[in-house]
């Protein structure tokens, strides 16, 4: 027969005191578990979400990042008449040749300056990203020194409100509007003119070439068409997700090294904490195990007992933990993209995943903390157990 | 004498508790140790930079770069008492997706730079051989180690920001003066990357990615940088100038998020501690209450019992911090081992210790007080009757 699971309950409740210094050790080291998992999956979101299936991208070979990428006008003017690339009901082809280089402007909290990546674009960049919308003011005029901005500069920089000038290559550029972008790295840019910025900064050359596909299965034909050609053999095409995806590769994989690193020895703490608090548990409560199997309860019925009072603790810390990590979505932080060395903002992002592997995590915790205490109480010998106190 | 003895006695009653507890803050210890070691390795940078030196370079951000004809008017300004110059060169070597074949690639002047970086020490004939021959390269003495390279060896690097395939021959290893000094750098001739590029992309020659300035008095500094700045305040290319450290910072605190959250991880770790130890004390505690009361019924004063539990507490904090501070080192050993070039100097800090010294005992002091409060305050009646 089974020992009811109130019995459980009921003997956490008693021992409060140490039953909720154990939960929260385990709430906090689940807190921690989540927020890496959820740190690490936004910037994912922020730079996957940033990528189009339908959009490749081209890079000179051999570069990694836009930032260090040239593609001379001859070329990318060859690219844009290839057959895979979409064409706009007027025949023109949905083809943005862009710039791409790094300013600096001042943070708003500390002064320090921050880089910023300013994307020149032509004019049917947006509509390869239809998940560009202008939320203030107005898209910028082509052929004017006016810049839009993401979302979120204005929130972390100074004179990034509309109207404002920002002085950069030898120009002063007039803000006109900001803009979202389905969270995607697109918010933490300056977009304007291409024609207007390549002068300005003294670039005579591209620094990347992006093109909607007629459909997604072309893209294998436009890359071969692409790195065949010889007056376009330098480049390098690319699915412009997968793309986005190798820039968050090391900032992700960083974070979740450290970061579970940092959690496996949190949680080494934790099981510790629920192994003494369950230890203690069994051996406060000899003469209660002796009735329980004088009573005729079984060792395995026992065992399961105290088994389940740890993971029923461990898992009150988990959603405890979860439920404080939660609210870590809210928090907008902002770190440097190895790839491009400018500003990347983005969120905690968290996931029906993170979730379950966080509760599966305290779980675990809660049965290898509570597993050899239970087995003690277990092997507990019934008349010496009932002579105890 | 004697609460010392009791309280060694009672620590070894529950030997098995104890020793969980023990290395339970060992391992809190040593990773606080640990992520601190990771926060002064990120700004190790900072911690290296000499005092005399200064770095100018563009005023829009330090991807754009700018003419060579700044040097000799830089040169002349007052104060300055050295020019040198480099620019960035990055690239790819092997496969560029394994971040262990990532080390900075910086072309430089061959004739002043290391008069400059007197804390990179290069035996005197290679660096001969080096200023020789246009297409050699000087290397670090770890990241020689980390990527076998040797005298004589060349090193293929795939070009990006400036294309093509660019090879140069190890000419000289240099080492760090002291720990501080970054060994995981190339470098190579500045001028044979400005003749290369001149034939492969005419137009793009003759350009500086920073200057670096020696100053002659470090209160001049700020004068300086105002000469440098001012004398570009209207041309094509404006110019910022600061001092080294403030340069490596603008670096270090582009990543200051993860410094933030790394930090905070340390401070959540003391939390681990305490929640570790004050849970064995209360455990303990409540099991003695009865031994407390006999103990003052037959005359021990407040203090003992004080000095008993918090004893007993201060001991497993000093066992388990002493263990975690002598495991600290090897895992900063192991951090070093795995990310050679990524954290090129990884030591562990005076203030490390002190600190994750300070936390132990802290923690040892504050696990006590509760359970101690509750045990001086219990009536010696109600003591006798608790079962524990």
């Amino acid at each position: 027969m089974k020992i009811p699971l109130s019995y459980s309950w009921r003997s956490l409740w008693t021992r409060r005191l140490t039953t909720t210094l154990t939960l929260f050790g385990i709430a906090l080291v689940v807190f921690v578990f989540a927020t890496v998992l959820m740190l690490a999956h936004g910037i994912e979101v922020a730079l996957i979400e940033t990528g189009s299936d339908d959009n490749a991208i081209v890079l000179r070979r051999a570069a990694n990042s836009e930032i260090v990428s040239q593609i001379d006008r001859d070329a990318a003017n060859i690219m844009k008449t290839l057959p895979e690339v979409a064409l706009r009901p007027d025949g023109k082809p949905i083809a943005s040749a862009e710039s791409f280089v790094i300013i600096n402007l001042s943070k708003k909290e500390s002064n320090d300056m921050g880089n910023i990546s300013v994307r020149g674009i032509s004019p049917q960049a947006l509509e390869m990203r239809p998940q560009v919308k202008i939320t203030e003011g107005r898209m910028f005029t082509f052929g004017t020194r006016e810049i839009i901005l993401g979302d979120n500069l204005p929130k972390r920089f100074q004179g990034c409100e509309i109207g404002q000038q920002i002085q950069f290559g030898e120009a002063s550029w007039t803000i006109v509007g900001h803009f979202i972008a389905q969270g995607s790295a697109f918010e933490s840019e300056i977009w304007g003119d291409v024609e207007q910025f390549m002068p300005a900064f003294g670039r005579p050359v591209f620094s990347s070439m992006t093109v909607r596909l007629t459909s997604p299965a072309a893209f294998d034909a436009f890359k071969a068409r692409v790195e065949q050609d010889p007056r376009t053999q330098m480049a390098e095409a690319k699915r412009e997700r997968q793309y986005y995806r190798e820039q968050s590769e090391l900032m992700a994989a960083f974070i979740r090294i450290l970061g579970l690193l940092v959690t496996f020895i949190f949680s080494i703490g934790a099981v510790i904490g629920a192994v003494i608090t369950m230890f203690a548990a069994v051996a406060n409560r000899t003469v209660e195990i002796g009735t329980l199997r004088a009573l005729g309860f079984r060792r395995r019925a026992v065992l399961g007992a105290f088994l389940i009072e740890s993971i029923l603790l461990s898992l009150i810390g988990g959603v405890l933990g979860v439920g404080l990590a939660a609210l870590m979505s809210f928090v907008q932080i902002s770190t440097v993209n190895f790839g491009t060395f400018s500003e990347l903002a983005f969120g905690f992002a968290l996931s029906p995943s993170i979730i379950v592997s966080s509760l599966v995590f305290a779980v675990a915790m809660g049965i290898l903390g509570g597993f050899s205490p239970a087995v003690r109480a277990a092997r507990l010998n019934i008349l010496a157990a009932l002579r105890e106190a | 004498m004697f609460v010392v003895k009791l309280v060694l006695k009672n620590a070894l009653r529950h030997k098995l508790r104890t020793i969980l507890t023990i290395l339970g803050i060992a391992i809190a210890v040593a990773a606080f140790g640990f992520i601190r070691t990771i926060v002064t390795a990120w700004s190790a940078g900072v911690e290296a930079s000499a005092e005399n030196r200064m770095i100018t370079r563009h005023a829009v951000s330090f991807i754009f770069t700018l003419p060579y004809s700044y040097r000799d008017q830089i040169a002349g300004i007052q104060g300055v008492e050295e020019v040198s110059y480099a620019n960035w060169f990055g690239g790819n070597y092997k496969d560029a997706s394994d971040w262990k074949n990532f080390f900075p690639r910086v072309a430089v002047d061959p004739d002043t730079y290391f008069s400059l970086y007197p804390e990179y020490i290069v035996p005197a004939d290679q660096l001969e051989a080096f200023k020789r021959e246009r297409n050699s390269c000087i290397v670090g003495a770890k990241l020689a180690r980390e990527q076998g390279f040797k005298l004589g060896d060349v090193i293929p690097i795939e070009g990006d920001i400036f294309p093509g395939k660019w090879e140069f021959t190890v000419r000289g290893i240099y080492e760090g003066k002291d720990k501080t000094a970054d060994e995981t750098q190339m470098f190579f001739h500045w001028n044979y990357l400005n003749e290369r590029i001149k034939e492969l992309q005419p137009g793009r020659e003759g350009q500086i990615g920073w200057y670096v300035l020696k100053v002659s008095n470090a209160t001049d500094m700020t004068r300086v940088a105002r000469a440098v700045d001012g004398l570009y305040e209207n041309s094509r290319a404006r110019t910022k100038t600061e001092t080294e450290k403030e340069f490596q910072q603008s670096f270090v605190s582009m990543s200051s998020s993860i410094i933030t959250s790394l930090k905070a991880a340390s401070y959540l770790i003391i939390g681990i501690i305490l929640l570790v130890l004050a849970n064995t004390i209360v455990m303990a505690a409540r099991e003695r209450m009865r031994e407390y009361a006999v103990l003052k019924t037959i005359g021990f004063k407040k203090s003992h019992i004080i000095g008993l539990i918090g004893g007993e507490s201060m001991m497993i904090a000093i066992i388990g911090g002493a263990i975690g501070l002598a495991l600290t080192f090897p895992a900063a050993g192991a951090l070093a081992a795995a990310f050679p070039t990524f954290f090129p100097i990884v030591n562990v800090e005076p203030m490390t210790i002190v600190f994750a010294s300070a936390i132990a005992l802290l923690a040892g002091i504050v696990a006590a007080l509760f359970p101690a409060s509750r045990a001086v305050r219990m009536k010696i009646a109600d003591g006798l009757r608790s079962l524990g």
